[in-house]
This record gives C-alpha cells, sequence and structure tokens, in this order.
C-alpha cells in the first residue's frame, strides 16, 4: 500500500497551505475532506434560486500576503475586492465614515478624530510587536530551545524599542478590556462600539471583559500581514478555497474530497495513518489535522489514545462560539437611511453603543436568546454582480451574540431569531422586508453541523489569552506538536488562532519540516 | 513645632504601618487623619448604643504575618479568632457547607456529588500551589520592567525565578491562573452548581467582574493567601472588631516615638522647587517634612491634594484613567437576638461563619449585570457573618450583631448620584434576600446601617467607594499598580510617597502596601531597613 509522507486532514485553507508548504519541500501529501469542496470555513454555498452565498466566512482582512505571493494564489484564480471603508450606522442616520486612520461623519468631535489617528497608531507600534510571534512558532518560555531563544530575545528587543512609555502602555494594556480603554480615548458612542466589535467579533465577550484589547490588537495584526481593511473574495469566499486547492495541486498535492476521515490510527506507540468512513486505512509518517482540537484528540483519535491529563484539557478546551451568520436573498438593491448607493457596497455595522453590546450579550451567557444584536454587514453583489441573478442583490451579515446551546432547543428558535434580526435590520433599512426573496439564520450549532468546527467557533477555540501564543490550544499540544508521536495541529486551534490567516498552517509545515521527521 | 521627618496622610491600617516602621527606624513620624477616630476601613464603630462592630472591613486574614509579628500586634492587644468554614443556602431547603477542615469539607462535598469530591483534592492542591507561589510576592516591590538599571533587573530577575522554576507547563498553568474567569476555573474540577457558587464568590468580592469575567480566577488568592496564626487560608475575627487592628497598629506606632494627630484634615502637599515639603490642612495649619507619605488612593492623592501644576501632564491622565469603580455595599444590623435559618441547625458551627445565599454562577452572573446596567442587584450575592457568636463583646449579652456585605452595588445609580429611595431599595433587596431563608429574621431588627458607594466614599474616603482603593485587575496590579512607572511607591515629586492600598498588593487588610512603601522610603534615605522580608514559605 502505497505510503504517505504527510497525511492532512481538512482542507480548509490552513491545511491546504500546510500540505502545499511540504509538498515545496518534496514531500509526498494527501489531503482528506469530507466536504464536497475545498476551503473549509472560506466556502460559498448556492442559495435560493440563483444566488451564491458566502455562507461562513465573510470577509478577509487577516490572511497573511507572504503567503499568497508564496503560493501564487493570483494566478491561481484568487482575486480580492477592494479594501472597504467602515460606515458604522446611528440611529440618527449621520453615519461615521471610518477609513484608515480616519473617521468623518457622525457629528465626530475633532478631538476624537486626533484621538482616532494616534489610537491606531500605537495599537499598530503593538500589532507590530505581536507580528514577531505569528509568522513563527510561539516560543516556550522555560524550556525555550535555539530558535525559541531567539523568537523572545527578538520580542524582548522588540519591546525595549517601542520605548518606555509604550512599553507602559502595553503592560497595562495586554490584559485590560476595551470598553474602558474606549472610555478613555473617546466620547463619540457610536465611535467607541465599532472600535469594541472588531475586538469582540468571533468571540462570546464583551467588550468589558478583560482580554478585548488583547482580541483588538490580533486583528490588527492583519494591517501588518499586509491588509489595509476588510475585503471580499470575488466570486464568493469558496474561491479562496478553489485557489488553494489549484496551487496545492500544482504542487503536487494530492486533494481527496468527499473523503471523510472517521478515526486517526494509532498502532502501539506512534500516529500510522487514518482510516475513512468507508473503511479504507490509509498509512503515513505523520497525520496533520487541521481539524478544530476537541475534534481531533476526541472524536478522531480517541482518549483512550492519548494521556488522561491531556484527555483533561480537551475537555477543558473552551469552544463556546456567540456568531451568527444572517443571509438574505434581495430582488433589488436595499436602500440604507443616509447611506449613499456607493457606500453601500462598503461594510456596515450596527453598533449603536457598548453598553447596548453588553445588554445584548447578557442573555447569551445564560442560553437565552437577546433581541439586542449587533451587526457586520456586507453587500457582496454591488462589487461582485455574479453572486446574484442580474439586479438582485444578497445581504450578508455577522451577527453577535447568538449562543451555541439554548436552555430550550433551537427548534423553532431559528425563525424567532431570523424575525428579530429583520425586524433589527428594518431600523434601518426601511422596505428591506418587502425585498427578501430568501433568507436564513446559522447559529453556532449549524457551523458544528456544516464545516465540522465543535462549537461553531471560528478560531476553532477561544482566542482569550489563556487559549493563546504559546498556550494554544493547550499544554502538552502547542508548537503544532500533537500529543502523541507522528501527530501534528496546523489549523486554526494552533497558534496564532483563526480569521483565516493561513499563518498555522504555514508555521505546522515548517516547524514539521524543521523537525526532520519526514525523510 | 510642626516639624517631622515623616507625615503619613490617613491613619487607616496602611498608614499607621508606614509610620509605624519609619518611626521604628528613628524618624519622627506624624500620621494625620481627618476623622476623630483612626482606622480608615479597618474600624470599630459604636453606632448604635451598646453595639461596637466592624464597621466596614470585618473579617481578617490577610495580614501579613510577618508584620503581626514584627510590630508585636498581639502584644498590644490583637487577638484573631479564626471561624470553621461557612455556608451557601439553597433554594430547595438544602445547603452547602465549605468547612475548613479538609475532612469534613470533603464528606460535606460527596454528600452533593461523590464525583466533585474527587476533584476537590486536585482543586485544593493546584490552588494552594498558586497561592504558595504568589505569598512571597506581598511583602516585595514589584520590578519595573521597563527599566534597566541594575537594581531593576536584579529585582525583575528575583521576579521571574519562581516562575522558571515551575517548568513550562507549570508557568503556562499559572498564566491561565491568572487570565481565566472564576466560573471557568471552578467548571474545570466541579460540576455542582451550589458548589462552584461557594467557591466563586472569592472571585468578585469588590470587583467590577462577573464570575465569567477573565481575570476573577486570581481573585481566588486573596481569599486563600491570608493566614490567622499560620494556618494558611484560615479567616477570622479580630476580637473587638477590625479596630482591634489599627489599636494595635497605632500603639506599635506610639511604642516607637509616632504620633497620631486626629481631625487634621489635609488640603493639600506643600511642594517648593519640585520637593514635597510638608502639608496644609483646612483650616491652614501646616505641618512641615522632606517625606510626605499619602496613604490616600491614587486619585484622592494626585487629584485632589496635590497641585495639578506640580504633576508631569501624562501622570494626571492615569490618575484620571484609573479605575476605581465602587461595586459594593453593606448592611451592618443590630439584631434582638439569634435569627432562625431554615436550612441550617443553630448550633452547625457554620453558623459562625461566612453565609451566602447565591446558590448558582448564573444568579451571581445576574446581579453582575445589574451592575453593568448601572442599578444595585435585585437578586444580590451577599457575604452574611454573625461575628458576635465568636465574639460576644461586639453587642450585648443575648443579643446579635449581623454584617452583611453586598455585591454589587454601582458608584453612581443610572449614572447619577445615589439618593435615599435608591438606598433604601438597596437595602431591601438585602434584607427580603435574608427573610427568605430566616422567618423570624425581619422582627429581630433593632437596627441598620446601610452603606451604599456613597457612604463608603463620604465617610471613609474610599473614592467611589472601592473598597480595594482601585480594582484588582491585571492592568493594575503589580508593576501597573497604580499606573506603569510609579508602581514602586514612588510618586513625581521627590520626597512624596504613597503607601495605600493603591499600590502593590493592593487592597484588603493586608499591611503590606504600608510596609513596603515604607522599605523603599528608608532605602532613598540610606537608613537601615525596618521592614521584614517576606518569611520563606512552607
Amino acid at each position: 500500500m502505497t505510503k504517505y509522507d504527510a497525511i492532512v486532514i481538512g482542507a480548509g485553507h490552513n491545511g491546504l497551505i500546510s500540505a502545499t508548504y511540504l509538498a515545496k519541500a518534496g514531500k509526498r501529501v494527501l489531503v482528506l475532506d469530507g466536504r464536497a469542496t475545498a476551503g473549509g470555513c472560506a466556502s460559498t454555498k448556492a442559495f435560493s434560486s440563483g444566488f451564491h452565498v458566502s455562507d461562513c466566512a465573510q470577509w478577509l482582512h487577516q490572511f497573511d500576503n507572504n503567503i499568497i505571493k508564496e503560493l501564487n494564489l493570483e494566478m491561481h484564480g484568487l482575486r480580492l475586492g477592494q479594501p472597504k471603508r467602515t460606515l458604522a450606522l446611528q440611529a440618527t442616520g449621520d453615519h461615521l465614515v471610518i477609513n484608515g486612520d480616519s473617521v468623518k461623519g457622525g457629528e465626530i468631535s475633532p478631538a476624537d478624530k486626533k484621538a482616532f489617528k494616534h489610537y491606531k497608531s500605537q495599537m499598530r507600534v503593538f500589532a507590530k510587536l505581536m507580528l514577531k510571534l505569528y509568522r513563527k512558532r510561539a516560543p516556550k518560555m522555560v524550556e525555550a530551545n535555539r530558535g525559541d531563544q531567539v523568537t523572545l530575545l527578538s520580542l524582548g528587543l522588540g519591546l525595549k524599542m517601542m520605548g518606555r512609555k509604550n512599553m507602559q502602555d502595553m503592560m497595562r494594556l495586554v490584559l485590560i478590556n476595551i470598553y474602558d480603554v474606549m472610555n478613555e480615548h473617546f466620547d463619540h458612542e457610536g465611535l467607541k462600539a465599532a472600535i469594541a466589535l472588531d475586538a469582540i467579533t468571533g468571540t462570546n465577550m464583551g467588550p468589558r471583559s478583560p482580554n478585548t484589547v488583547f482580541t483588538y490588537i490580533h486583528r490588527m495584526v492583519g494591517e501588518a500581514l499586509g491588509n489595509q481593511g476588510v475585503t471580499q473574495v470575488m466570486g464568493g469566499m469558496g474561491s479562496l478555497g478553489g485557489a488553494l486547492l489549484s496551487t496545492a495541486k500544482t504542487q503536487g498535492v494530492e486533494v481527496r474530497l468527499d473523503s471523510n476521515v472517521s478515526k486517526i490510527v494509532k498502532t502501539d506507540d506512534r500516529v500510522t495513518g487514518v482510516a475513512l468512513a468507508s473503511g479504507e486505512v490509509i498509512e503515513a509518517t505523520v497525520v496533520v489535522s487541521s481539524a478544530d482540537p476537541t475534534t481531533t484528540y476526541r472524536d478522531l483519535l480517541g482518549y483512550r489514545h492519548i494521556e488522561a491529563g491531556q484527555a483533561r484539557r480537551v475537555e477543558q478546551y473552551r469552544t463556546r462560539s456567540g456568531t451568527g451568520k444572517l443571509h438574505i436573498a434581495l430582488s433589488a438593491l436595499p436602500h440604507f437611511d443616509g447611506v449613499a448607493p456607493e457606500d453601500l457596497s462598503q461594510r456596515l455595522v450596527i453598533a449603536p453603543s457598548m453598553d447596548a453590546m453588553e445588554t445584548g450579550l447578557n442573555p447569551m451567557k445564560y442560553h437565552e436568546l437577546t433581541t439586542q444584536h449587533v451587526f457586520d454587514i456586507s453587500i457582496p453583489t454591488l462589487e461582485d454582480p455574479t453572486l446574484a441573478p442580474a439586479g438582485q442583490h444578497l445581504l450578508t451579515a455577522l451577527v453577535h451574540y447568538v449562543p451555541y446551546a439554548l436552555k430550550t432547543s433551537w427548534e423553532g428558535a431559528r425563525e424567532e431569531l431570523l424575525e428579530s434580526l429583520i425586524s433589527q435590520l428594518e431600523a434601518y433599512a426601511p422596505g428591506i422586508r418587502t425585498l427578501i426573496v430568501a433568507s436564513e439564520v446559522r447559529v453556532p450549532e449549524d457551523f458544528e453541523t456544516s464545516h465540522g468546527v465543535t462549537g461553531g467557533n471560528w478560531h476553532h477555540g477561544e482566542l482569550s489569552i489563556d487559549q493563546a501564543l504559546m498556550m494554544r490550544p493547550f499544554p502538552g499540544s502547542t508548537q503544532y506538536k500533537g500529543s502523541v508521536e507522528g501527530l501534528y495541529l496546523c489549523g486554526a486551534g494552533s497558534h496564532p488562532g483563526g480569521s483565516l490567516m493561513g499563518l498555522a498552517g504555514k508555521n505546522a509545515a515548517q516547524e514539521i519540516l524543521k523537525q526532520g521527521v519526514l525523510k | 513645632m510642626n516639624k517631622y521627618d515623616a507625615i503619613v496622610i490617613g491613619a487607616g491600617h496602611n498608614g499607621l504601618t508606614n509610620a509605624a516602621y519609619l518611626a521604628k527606624a528613628g524618624l519622627k513620624v506624624a500620621v494625620l487623619e481627618r476623622n476623630p477616630h483612626i482606622g480608615g476601613a479597618t474600624v470599630s464603630r459604636e453606632l448604635y448604643e451598646g453595639w461596637h462592630y466592624s464597621n466596614c472591613s470585618y473579617v481578617s486574614s490577610l495580614l501579613r504575618p510577618e508584620i503581626t509579628r514584627d510590630l508585636e500586634l498581639p502584644r498590644h492587644g490583637l487577638q484573631v479568632v479564626p471561624f470553621g468554614g461557612g455556608a451557601t443556602f439553597m433554594q430547595n431547603g438544602d445547603h452547602f457547607g465549605s468547612y475548613s477542615d479538609y475532612g469534613r469539607k470533603y464528606r460535606e462535598i460527596a454528600r452533593h456529588s461523590k464525583r466533585d469530591a474527587n476533584a476537590y483534592e486536585r482543586y485544593k492542591a493546584d490552588t494552594s500551589r498558586q497561592t504558595r507561589l504568589i505569598r512571597p510576592f506581598l511583602l516585595k516591590t514589584p520590578p519595573d520592567p521597563t527599566s534597566l538599571r541594575p537594581r531593576d533587573l536584579k529585582d525583575l530577575v528575583d521576579f521571574a525565578r519562581p516562575f522558571i522554576n515551575m517548568g513550562e507547563e507549570g508557568l503556562l498553568d499559572t498564566i491561565k491562573f491568572w487570565t481565566t474567569s472564576v466560573g471557568d476555573y471552578l467548571g474545570e474540577y466541579f460540576e455542582t452548581d451550589v458548589i462552584k457558587a461557594q467557591h466563586a464568590g472569592s472571585g468578585i468580592i469588590g470587583t467590577a467582574l462577573g464570575v465569567y469575567s477573565p481575570g476573577t480566577a486570581y481573585v481566588l488568592l486573596h481569599h486563600y493567601m491570608g493566614d490567622v496564626d499560620g494556618n494558611v487560608g484560615a479567616w477570622g475575627f479580630a476580637r473587638g472588631g477590625m479596630g482591634a487592628i489599627a489599636n494595635a497598629l497605632s500603639k506599635s506606632l506610639q511604642s516607637f516615638g509616632g504620633e497620631i494627630i486626629c481631625d487634621a484634615n489635609v488640603d493639600r502637599i506643600i511642594v517648593k522647587g519640585g520637593r514635597a515639603k510638608g502639608v496644609a490642612l483646612k483650616n491652614g495649619d501646616e505641618y512641615h517634612a522632606d517625606i510626605v507619605v499619602s496613604n490616600l488612593d491614587p486619585k484622592r492623592t494626585l487629584l485632589d491634594i496635590t497641585d495639578q501644576r506640580d504633576l508631569p501632564k501624562d501622570v494626571i491622565q492615569k490618575a484620571k484613567n484609573f479605575k476605581i469603580r465602587g461595586s459594593s455595599g453593606k448592611l451592618n444590623i443590630a439584631l434582638d437576638g439569634l435569627p432562625t435559618f431554615t436550612g441550617l441547625d443553630p448550633k452547625n458551627p457554620l453558623m459562625a461563619g461566612d453565609l451566602h445565599f447565591s446558590d448558582s454562577l448564573e444568579r451571581m452572573e445576574r446581579a453582575y449585570d445589574d451592575w453593568k446596567g448601572g442599578t444595585w442587584s435585585k437578586d444580590p450575592y451577599v457575604d452574611m457573618m454573625i461575628p458576635s457568636l465568636t465574639d460576644p463583646t461586639m453587642a450585648p449579652p443575648g443579643k446579635h450583631m449581623m454584617s452583611v456585605f453586598v455585591q454589587y452595588a454601582p458608584p453612581k445609580v443610572e449614572g447619577r448620584e445615589w439618593t435615599d429611595d435608591d438606598k433604601a431599595g438597596f437595602e431591601k433587596s438585602v434584607i427580603d434576600q435574608i427573610s427568605k431563608y430566616s422567618p423570624n429574621f425581619k422582627d429581630l431588627i433593632l437596627h441598620c446601617e446601610t452603606r451604599t458607594p456613597r457612604e463608603i466614599e463620604a465617610e471613609v474616603g474610599l473614592t467611589e467607594g472601592n473598597i480595594f482603593q482601585g480594582e484588582l485587575t491585571f492592568d493594575q496590579l503589580l508593576f501597573n499598580r497604580p499606573f506603569p512607572g510609579y508602581a514602586q511607591y514612588r510618586m513625581p515629586i521627590k520626597g512624596m510617597y504613597m503607601c495605600s492600598s493603591g499600590t502593590h498588593p493592593g487592597g484588603g487588610v493586608m499591611a503590606a502596601p504600608g510596609a513596603n512603601a515604607a522599605r523603599e522610603i528608608l532605602y532613598d534615605l540610606k537608613r537601615t531597613n525596618t521592614v521584614p522580608g517576606s518569611y520563606a514559605d512552607d
């Protein structure tokens, strides 16, 4: 039977990227995915009649541009849209327009404008420092080997180079909450909330939650990686998967879709391959899982194959999501009060205030539905008309806060939620209801089913500080090495986390190559 | 005349400690206190005839044993009597008892859940490990990671060493412990809600956070890292109320020649040529010294009694940004007898300990939601005690004193000042809750003194009623307390220091800030240090 150097579980972006870098180094790689298309959470699906919706990830804003270059993704069909401005919609109709470091409209004061520039440039300094940790494995601190020591030294130097004031600010900011920081810098409630949204998106935390400046800085690293704001992917997010699939195949990676891995096979003391749902067993020197850590250890490998302490860590690994998705197919372009037609193609957010966000968050903690949501809206059909029949449009939105589990059940609750979301949208886009051809809401549980992500969590596990950097996903499985010989992790559940960065996949491949386990 | 070597502003326990150590080193010290009585929040009052009770802080554990021994506080009258644990009453009439004795607690947990009883050993071991790690840092000045001076680099290395000695996994577990929420932390050990709720209370007392807020697991340590007579983790009542601590400290201070001057309300610190020169009182009197130590919180110190022109602009901004939001209230109740609680036998020793009614994490989190919404908790978390069961001097014979500490109460109600109606509503929410579990409680109430953040600020001088003189979140702890660059007790003006809970290691009746500040002052004066280091731990 043919034996591969590496089997990669999952043809999501990290899996494909990992496989491609291994193949570039001359290794024989097989990628397996149970879905019919590549791309994982960067996916497009047919919706209603003639619509194509990015049914999971909505924006690209963190992808490492180095990877785009190194893997020739543009040549393989990746086309990014234009970087978007953010319009923070205000109830008055006088909206804030945030473009890079400048903000106008919404009766924003000159003091706030100046403060925003200052705030962004300081966050940029911190993001640049964090970047030192992102394009490589997060270093161990006590058992640091030579490579880790170099990283730590570089980090330490970077800290010192920031200057004493920035260092002191960083010491204070690294564990603080964004709510307090926003109140220190700005007056405008809408501006504070728009910035706070960037801090909490993809998490189940509120602006008052400590850790939320860390998640904001994580998001700012996207800029350091070469992104000038959020963009859509032309053809739908699935095109990213398509481009990655194409480049992987060009490098000689073998990709089998519709091939669900049901088991990671362990023989004696090491992982030796995988078993498919069909029963077929495929052998490899290493198995690299881009599935989330819980799926990898609990479902695919099984707890009896790992040490009891590790099993406990897997159980304790937090995967709760608070993010839902709204998809609406529209018969015509909707009207948003106060939004000029040329701005409808931009990123529209509805987040009236940080206190409203906290109030909206509360019910989720008790597994109840909230009636006050935060929206991050895209109307991708303006920039990319191919996504809908002529003259018709799509509106998608990332929605917070949607619980994973409900005290009652999701039976019937989806309809209630969908209705609530549309009503809230109507307040800003009167008449939109009459344009609705089809609509659906996707809750975290749905992403678990459709995309195989435990808890429906973007990051394959909360990106809180105790599950970040050198602690990600948990001790014993950090630095891309699983806690069993021959097993590696290359997905968002590893450092540096999710948000479609591609770094986990690339770093994992480089780690495997460096370790020399593949002859 | 009014000329001293050092003046300490505020006769709270840290100010008294600071002055005692300076006096012990031979300095001529005066402590100036605006009230007619000393103690700050470490005080016993008789606001209702016959009842001598702890008005603010009400239990002792964190008082550093090194200081207790070194300043000979027992000789000066301090006696702390431990109690044997507390309990949470459950809505179904049962209770969960958190006994201090390991075996008893194990059996009690097993009564609720055998599985959780098995987890308890692991919980105790893991939490003790974190406790032992932190204890030596209490009587140490925080290092300054941004400084390249040899002394600071050495301090940083000494600071890092215990962490490095833990190994990689130990270090990661410690970082996890310090950043996770108490709800999540407890969830890694226990399944039973009331067991989690009983323990989680320690994670949110005095904080502006909820049980699911990251950073609350660390606050658990404040509950576990103290001791009574060497029994780590024990809590006790100071005989005569917490004022006994202040009294013992003042006697110790006076035995070294230090002075305490009451009814002395400081208006401002006198600064000449960039140097502290003394203080001026509101009545015009002046006291002169080259060392001025403020025991007030950072906001009051830097924004009220210091002229803004004498401070760098960034320090003024940092003081304004310092978070000191109150979240607690207190009811001190004089009772005509012992109330009966259906759910706990009156002879059960737990009656003498800390009693609570929030039997689920959800209830505690909802109580926090109310605070976020700008109102007091409709279903509050209470830390209720009847100290007179242990210390009969607190109330006339046969009668009892009940102390009820409450979370949450906001510094302002929906953005405006507390009114008397608000205070009455707050009081009612607590009394109603207790009445649900004790049918005769209301009838026994002789007098109820209710303190919202408004009263706590007005009477004790704690800004916004925050009992810890500043929130205990990492952005304001250790080398960040009160803010980075000024975390070593020295203020921007030469000769000016802070010794209060607004400095490391923070609030709670520890006396460590006062001692640590004294150490730094003596170092600057190139005098022999009189402040003890922390004991090598078990």
